[in-house]
């Protein structure tokens, strides 16, 4: 295996535009919902202000953290990291891709959400073993649905590569498969309740009832928690580009040379402004759920999936 | 030195473990000889039967005949690549176990250490011969050999009732097990009287024939195994025995009946038909979820376990089932992509399953607790434990870079191509299946965050726990090899799916070696690059240099000061240990989502209660739903025999005069 000098430098490069643009997306996102509220909006940079701020404190341990809990968002981070690195965003060609397919991605995912789990399970408060509890539940919910969005297109495109998926989706003539429509609506939904969005959770709420995300990072501080604040926009980020990857992949450059690249990061940054405000739509216009209706949503979810799996094989197989 | 042949070696294995279970007969109550100095001999054993199984792979079949046995009917022994796989899955883990044992067992528990010393090595020699035999004869004798040491080793401390109560649901259906075993031999040899392997092999048999001897094979393996309907006895025993017996029996034996089953499927009994593959993929799939949901309700540390290995039968089953439906449409590449698959599963549950059960192990040493409500934040009082068996958490809950993804993996890249199969709603109904697997796949990573979440993190729920103290050399010794066992599988699936290729080629005729070949170790790509590839080394390497890099960034340009003070938690104050989830409260969720699964007994608290509480109890519906209509059937049935029974002799005496008057009758000449 011979990685290309352009080969590695479009690599770090995407590594660098993932770190750079997910606190943004998640500012945009703030934005949006702001205006949509009729709130004077936040701006655009504030989840750096925000990631300076933490990055300079203190960090306040709890007494009985132990070394999982210090340990723990590193982890995190570093799952985000690869998880931002192994999806095409601007280019196919990453040096990277074939040391994760679509299947081992929803592994990365999984690892940091055991790690994060388990991190809040630590220190033995009532809200952290709450918040882990509840990340699993939606978790083991989500997860399902995401692998079979996955197969649906995996199937399609006899691959679960995704640069492969990426290069035979976009550059083949522009047919309608309604089996991608189904696995659009359930990741969708799936997206929704793995990046603590409503109606599933609540990103600005600390409201012990409904906190899920938030209960389970109420102990950390400091630069432990501004790296969990960092790899959750990330995470926003890389399913935003998986989004895209799967079922808009239109304008991912295939070669690896720089120009393709610029080329390819205007209509990138046009994608995920778009990507952001409906996200900011679709949580101004619904509201946020009971927890014990959050199965039933991501039940829909996995059926829609598995719907759209089946379809595949009755109908486009079957023409 | 004379020529020896790897079977030869391994003889000498099974005879060394035997001769060292005697030995310990010798100083029946020398705790301190027999732990130190023959558990260690015993591992030193196994890893040498591992090497020699490991080296034999690729070769060609070997074979010896032992002189024991009845006249004119020896003991036929063979040593393939099917049987090597297991053999090294035997050595490598034993040996882990054996030095783990050695820091384990001490005095006073139940039986003296000489003679669980040789039950336990008489354990470990009779499952090497499981895995060799090759003969119906030889292999039942070792089968009820195994059953019946391990049948001693669970009931190690029987002064207690409900162990006795487990040994005996252990042995009971071990038995109707060996049974369907026992019969599936006779019809496989279709009246020959040729009890070899090789003449059951030669036979040709009519397709109702071979699907009897098929389902006798999949209900008498199954119930070793754990699958559905006959799981009942693992819960129940894998509690009762000591850890290091749990650990064997549920890392290994489980893995001799998988053997069991594979060699009578693939090998034995000839040509699969597509509907066997549905069979096994059907009852898999049931056990796999049932497994699984019901370890996530368990508020004892080793049922849970002994829960997740029923889920795990459950998907070696799905990997079975799915093996043998593309090996009877003749599509053996991608039969082999499941076997190896299954062989992945059962080295990598092997690795994990048994490390995870001899850190409950330690937790119970040192702090005599079982029941997870009374556990909780032992990472401060056992780190090397916690951190160990964390490697296993999450080797269990199928997370990469450890190796019970690699063979999620493989299995659900099997999934995807099952719409080629050709077959009008095959097609399209086993790729749902898939589904099924990764909710299970999904659930799994729940219990292991229960698990580990409520044992090792927290605040400890007990004040007696603070005196709990860490696993002593030995126990960390054999722990750290099977951590390191479960991080080299997952970390290098190309390199030893290579080696375990040999197996599957000799199944199928086909195996994944020259396409992993085409692409350095590092890779697994068992079809094409551009199709899926897998490269956990590179996974792993990128994922260390993220944190690395988060950490040096973190620590150079800003000033790394740490303060402790008490947890914050919304500025709610009270935070005792009985704020955070019990195990019941943990699990919640599931039952509430899963109802309909559980038969569960609830007691709510009400407002007018003096002393309210809440309790919970799960049960499992097979046992009322089948086990115990069958146990009242059988009492009903022996009542009616009982009336016939007036405990006078003349009465019997007539019973015996009136049979002989209608064998007369009806046997005349």
């Amino acid at each position: 295996m011979m990685i290309s000098l352009s080969g590695l430098l479009g690599q770090i490069f995407s590594i660098a535009l993932a770190l750079v643009l997910a606190p943004l997306l998640t500012g945009w996102v703030g934005m949006c919902r702001a205006w949509l509220q009729s709130r004077s909006a936040p701006p655009l940079l504030q989840p750096y202000y925000m990631l300076r701020k933490l990055f300079n404190k203190d960090v306040v341990l709890a007494h009985g953290a132990s070394s999982l809990f210090r340990v723990a968002p590193f982890v995190v981070f570093g799952c985000m990291v690869l998880a931002c690195a192994i999806i095409p965003s601007l280019s196919t060609n990453l040096p990277l891709a074939p040391a994760a397919d679509a299947l081992a991605l929803v592994g990365v995912f999984g690892l940091a959400r055991v790690f994060i789990a388990l991190a809040a399970m630590d220190i033995g408060t009532s809200f952290g073993t709450l918040g882990g509890r509840r990340e699993m539940l939606i978790g083991f919910l989500a997860e399902p649905a995401l692998l079979m969005v996955i197969f649906t297109v995996a199937m399609i495109v006899q691959s679960t590569s995704i640069t492969t998926i990426v290069e035979t989706l976009g550059h083949r003539e522009l047919a309608i498969h309604p089996s991608l429509a189904f696995a659009g609506i359930a990741f969708t939904f799936v997206s929704l309740a793995e990046n603590a969005r409503v109606p599933v959770d609540n990103p600005a709420t600390h409201l012990e009832l409904t906190m899920i995300h938030e209960a389970m990072i109420l102990e950390y501080s400091g630069r432990h928690l501004a790296l969990i604040e960092w790899a959750a926009a990330l995470k926003l980020y890389a399913y935003s580009c998986l989004g895209l990857a799967l079922f808009f992949p239109w304008g991912i450059a295939g070669g690896d040379s720089f120009l393709a690249l610029l080329a390819a990061l205007p209509l990138l940054l046009l994608k995920l402004v778009i990507g952001g405000s409906v996200l900011a739509l679709i949580e101004t216009v619904s509201a946020k759920m009971r927890i014990f209706r959050a199965p039933e949503f991501l039940g829909t979810a996995f059926l829609l999936a598995v719907l759209g799996l089946l379809v595949r094989l009755l109908l486009e197989l079957k023409a | 030195m004379p020529n020896l042949l790897a079977i030869d070696y391994l003889l000498i294995a099974a005879s060394a473990w035997a001769v060292i279970g005697l030995i310990g007969l010798v100083a029946p109550r020398n705790t301190r000889f027999i732990a130190k100095i023959l558990f260690p001999i015993g591992a030193a054993v196994g890893l040498l039967a591992g090497s020699v199984a490991l080296l034999a792979l690729g070769g060609t079949p070997q074979t010896a005949v032992l002189v024991i046995g009845l006249p004119d009917l020896p003991f036929h022994l063979r040593l393939d690549n099917l049987s090597a796989i297991f053999i090294l899955l035997l050595g490598m883990v034993a040996a882990g176990i054996s030095v783990y044992a050695a820091g384990y067992f001490r005095e006073g528990e139940g039986t003296a250490p000489g003679l669980l010393c040789l039950e336990y090595h008489v354990f470990l020699a009779s499952m090497l011969l499981v895995l060799l035999a090759d003969d119906a004869y030889a292999f039942m004798v070792a089968w009820e050999t195994m059953a019946l040491s391990s049948f001693f080793l669970v009931t190690t401390n029987h002064q207690q009732e409900s162990i006795r109560r487990a040994g005996f649901l252990y042995l009971l259906i071990a038995h109707v097990g060996a049974i369907a075993i026992l019969l599936s031999f006779g019809v496989m040899t279709s009246g020959s009287g040729d009890y070899s392997f090789a003449g059951m092999r030669a036979q040709q048999l009519s397709p109702f024939w071979a699907s009897v001897a098929y389902l006798l094979a999949l209900a008498g393996f199954g119930a070793k195994a754990g699958l559905l309907p006959l799981h009942v006895w693992l819960p129940e025993a894998h509690p009762a025995a000591p850890s290091p017996v749990s650990a064997l029996m549920s890392g290994v034996m489980l893995k001799t009946a998988i053997y069991g089953l594979l060699r009578v499927s693939f090998d034995l009994v000839g040509t699969p038909l597509w509907w066997w593959g549905v069979v096994a993929l059907a009852v898999g799939l049931a056990t796999a979820l049932f497994g699984v949901l019901y370890a996530t309700v368990q508020s004892d540390m080793k049922r849970l376990l002994a829960y997740s290995s029923i889920e795990n039968i459950g998907l070696l089953g799905v990997g079975i089932g799915l093996a043998l439906i593309f090996h009877s449409y003749r599509m053996e590449g991608l039969a082999a992509l499941a076997l190896t698959a299954v062989f992945y599963h059962s080295l990598a549950h092997a690795g994990f399953k048994s490390l995870l059960f001899l850190c409950t192990g330690s937790v119970l040493h040192a702090t005599k607790e079982r029941s997870l409500g009374k556990l909780g934040g032992l990472i401060h009082r056992m780190p090397w434990v916690a951190w160990l068996a964390l490697v296993g958490v999450l080797a269990s809950a199928g997370l990469p870079p450890l190796s019970g993804f690699v063979s999620e993996w493989l299995l659900l890249q099997g999934f995807l191509f099952s719409p080629g199969l050709p077959h009008a709603w095959l097609n399209m109904v086993v790729p749902v299946a898939a589904a099924v697997v990764a909710l299970v796949a999904a659930v799994a990573g729940f219990a292991m965050v229960k698990f580990y979440g409520i044992i090792f993190l927290g605040q400890m729920r007990e004040t007696s726990l603070k005196h709990a103290h860490d696993a002593g050399p030995w126990e960390k010794a054999g722990l750290v090899w099977l951590a390191l066992i479960t991080v080299l599988l997952g970390v290098l699936p190309a390199t030893v799916i290579l080696r375990i290729d040999a197996a599957t080629r000799q199944l199928l005729g086909a195996g994944l070696a020259e396409r992993l070949q085409e692409h350095g170790w590092w890779m697994l790509a068992p079809i094409s690059p551009e199709r899926a590839s897998y490269e956990p080394i590179i996974f792993l390497v990128t994922i260390v240099l993220s944190v690395w890099l988060g950490r040096w960034l973190v620590h150079h340009l800003y000033h790394g000061r740490t303060r402790r003070s008490p947890a914050w938690d919304c500025g709610y104050h009270f935070q005792g240990p009985r704020a955070q989830d019990t195990a019941e409260g943990f699990s919640q969720p599931i039952r509430r989502i899963f109802e309909p699964m559980f038969r569960m007994a609830r007691h709510f608290p009400t407002a007018r209660d003096k002393q309210p509480y809440y309790s919970v109890q799960v049960e499992d519906h097979f046992w009322h739903w089948l086990y115990l209509p069958i146990a009242r059937l059988a009492n009903w049935l022996s009542t009616l025999i009982t009336s016939l029974q007036g405990g006078r002799i003349a009465i019997y005496l007539m019973y015996s005069f009136i049979t002989l008057i209608l064998l007369i009758l009806v046997a005349r000449p």
